[in-house]
């Protein structure tokens, strides 16, 4: 794993920008560029990232960076590298390039699936991260395939009859190894040399990669904007949030949970989840226990750990 | 010495990409345009152009592909048709926005519903303030030379935008007619590959595509408005280029027995070659019609229009789309504007709407809607200003 005197000191993605105080995505686009290892081109699909750090006539990235639209950050990916594969064998390019593609749980879990499928199907040589806030929160916190059951959002409202939102989330990781991918892994910010180990990981594989992290927000998940790394490691420390990597085909559990937090105590701190503790919906944070104790298992068990 | 070989729309389209060094083509096929993909996957899978084929999952993807490619500073071609290009439909104005010189074989065909695979320009006439230039060919030929010039002009600095170059779904792109091609050493000549201005190269990092508010969008909006009226001369610089090369003249629209004409049909694609077939037979008979055909739809050739229009007292628009709810149709409306605009509204215009679903236009019908025109020439009272032609009513 990486160590902190090991990082280069210059700052790809500078201070300035715009989002909300305390939010995860600023910190893990800085880690992300932190893991870079030459020429890189950032493709961002519409989200919060995207809005806050490139206001013209201003920007936060000192790498090439391109936003499209917000269902095809894979698509624009393909292109690209695609373009540097054609040009460098026409002797018009000599560099290599690395293309990340950056896109939220909406663009992802939801309206980019699709194009992301398709460029993992294709094959191209790029790294897709998935910042997932779980939920649209740059149009005001709206539901997502990747909101947790019982999360309370502006379209999975915390009402007298539904407690929030009813579904369970999406297995990104899973359905992105399904495609037979070398690389794809989960990871959270709060253990950031996880992360950029990780982040330089994808970028070093030949073909695509994907890395899923949990980007803590102060507002959407409605806890104080000190709290983000916090909340970020007891995503990790209660078994919510699995940091695991599947390299070619092999899973491998890298941050290991022996004595597990409750649960409880990664919902106490967030807003989102705080109707759930009135007695009436007792259930339905036993119900997100079940789930996570049976995803833990599950991914324990693909990893050869006994949980 | 041009070589003459037996082409169809789709096959002019995909010879003219093979010969104009892409180095990116994403596309997805979709009927009646499949035929150029197939033949672009043949032409990459057997080494004979030295491009990348990215075979895309959706349209929406083949053009976001291309944009990206667009960016990195490589030649880029896409096709597609119908439903495809409604997918398509958000892209196509982050292209233009973007300024990404893609060129695009489009065999036009209905949009659904109900399901219909065959000729009519509801597809490229629903995208028509896209910001794209858009060519509609009247022949294989047409096709094939308007590809081959349409990289130029969008790659053009002072343009900087994408092209269409569009052909009647199965009645151009799978007829098969006589095609003069150039030899590939000509092509290269006419059409040296692209220099782009600026492109995404990480050693000069550049932002595109950021978030513009109202202190700055309308000034990206209004330099495109100024990108495609720098076309027009780029455009005929091109087409002058390319009449030196081949012989062929091109113009931003051509004109058939307007020197006289009382009555003229103006119309998009193959029906204007047909118009021009039934307007030689009457003209024969001593009757003075003309017709328009405009090469460019977008950027509007509403100058040469009026100069083509001169004395005409009637003009019968053909439209093969609809616009549903509006006073005129697509082709009819710009026209009408273009009249009003330059001080000629005087001239008495119908709109006919024909072809919807490839229904035919036989030159009986063409026949009577020019003695339509040149009866309300005569006198001076326009029987029905929108006519829908060949419908059970």
């Amino acid at each position: 794993m990486v160590r902190l005197n090991e990082l280069p000191v210059e700052e790809l993605f500078t201070s300035g920008h715009r989002l909300c105080a305390g939010c995860g995505a600023g910190t893990i686009m800085r880690m992300t560029l932190k893991a870079t290892r030459g020429p890189t081109v950032v493709v961002n699909a519409t989200g919060c990232v995207e809005v806050a750090s490139t206001i013209y006539p201003y920007t936060s990235w000192k790498v090439s960076w391109v936003h499209v639209a917000f269902e095809n950050a894979a698509a624009v990916a393909s292109g690209i590298e695609a373009a540097y594969k054609a040009l460098r064998r026409k002797g018009l390019w000599d560099k290599h390039v690395d293309v990340i593609a950056i896109a939220g749980d909406g663009g992802t879990f939801d309206i980019g699936i699709q194009a992301l499928s398709g460029a993992l199907e294709r094959g191209h040589d790029f790294l897709y991260i998935c910042y997932d806030n779980e939920a649209y929160m740059n149009t005001g916190i709206q539901r997502s395939g990747a909101t947790p059951h019982g999360a309370a959002t502006t379209t999975s409202p915390a009402g007298r009859k539904v407690p929030g939102k009813p579904e369970f989330k999406k297995d990104l990781i899973g359905i992105c190894a399904a495609h037979g991918i070398e690389y794809a892994a989960t990871a959270s910010p709060a253990y950031w040399n996880d992360y950029i180990t990780k982040v330089r990981k994808g970028l070093e594989v030949e073909g695509p990669a994907v890395i899923h992290v949990f980007s803590p927000c102060p507002l959407g998940m409605r806890f104080d904007s000190s709290k983000s790394m916090e909340v970020a490691r007891l995503a990790v420390q209660t078994r919510y949030w699995p940091a695991y990597e599947v390299e070619k085909g092999r899973y491998k559990l890298n941050i290991k949970v022996p004595q597990p937090k409750p649960l409880v105590d990664f919902l106490k701190m967030q807003g989102r989840f705080s109707h759930l503790f009135q007695p009436e919906f007792q259930h339905e944070i036993e119900a997100l226990q079940r789930w996570v104790d049976e995803n833990w298992s599950r991914i324990a068990s693909l990893c050869g750990e006994t949980a | 010495m041009a070589k003459v070989i037996g082409l169809t729309g789709n096959e002019a389209i995909a010879y003219a990409v093979k010969q104009c060094d892409v180095d990116v083509i994403a596309a997805y096929p979709i009927t009646p345009q499949t035929i150029m993909v197939e033949l672009l996957s043949e032409y990459v899978y057997n080494g004979e152009i030295n491009a990348e084929f990215v075979c895309v999952e959706s349209e929406h993807s083949a053009t976001s592909a291309c944009v990206g490619a667009s960016l990195t500073g490589a030649r880029v071609f896409t096709a597609t048709a119908s439903q495809g290009l409604a997918l398509m439909h958000e892209m196509l104005y982050i292209a233009s926005g973007l300024r990404c010189p893609i060129v695009m074989g489009v065999a036009n065909r209905a949009l659904s519903a109900p399901l219909n695979i065959h000729g009519d320009h509801s597809d490229m006439m629903g995208s028509r303030d896209c910001g794209w230039m858009q060519v509609y060919a009247e022949n294989a030929q047409e096709a094939y030379d308007w590809i081959i010039q349409s990289f130029k002009i969008a790659e053009d600095p002072r343009v900087l935008l994408p092209i269409s170059v569009n052909i009647d779904g199965f009645i151009l792109s799978h007829s098969m007619e006589r095609v003069e091609v150039l030899e590939d050493e000509d092509v290269s000549r006419f059409l040296p590959p692209r220099k782009p201005v600026i492109t995404i190269d990480p050693a000069k990092p550049i932002t595109v595509g950021a978030l513009c508010l109202p202190d700055y969008y309308f000034e990206m909006k209004r330099q495109q408005v100024h990108a495609l009226n720098e076309s027009y001369n780029v455009i005929r610089e091109v087409n002058k280029d390319f009449e030196s090369f081949t012989g062929r003249r091109y113009d931003l629209l051509e004109t058939y027995g307007m020197s006289d004409a009382e009555a003229a049909i103006i119309s998009l694609g193959s029906t204007a070659g047909t118009a021009k077939a039934v307007a030689m037979d009457l003209r024969d008979e001593g009757k003075k019609v003309g017709v328009i055909k405009p090469w460019v739809y977008r950027p509007f050739p509403d100058e040469d229009l009026i100069k083509a229009v001169g004395d005409a007292e009637t003009l019968a628009v053909l439209d093969r789309a609809c616009s549903f709810g509006a006073p005129f149709n697509a082709l009819c409306s710009d026209v009408v504007a273009a009249l009003y605009r330059y001080g000629k509204s005087s001239v008495k215009v119908f709109n006919c709407v024909y072809g919807l679903g490839g229904r035919d236009i036989t030159p009986t019908d063409i026949r009577a809607i020019f003695n339509e025109a040149l009866e309300a020439a005569k006198t001076g009272i326009v029987k029905e200003q929108l006519k829908f032609i060949g419908v059970r009513e």
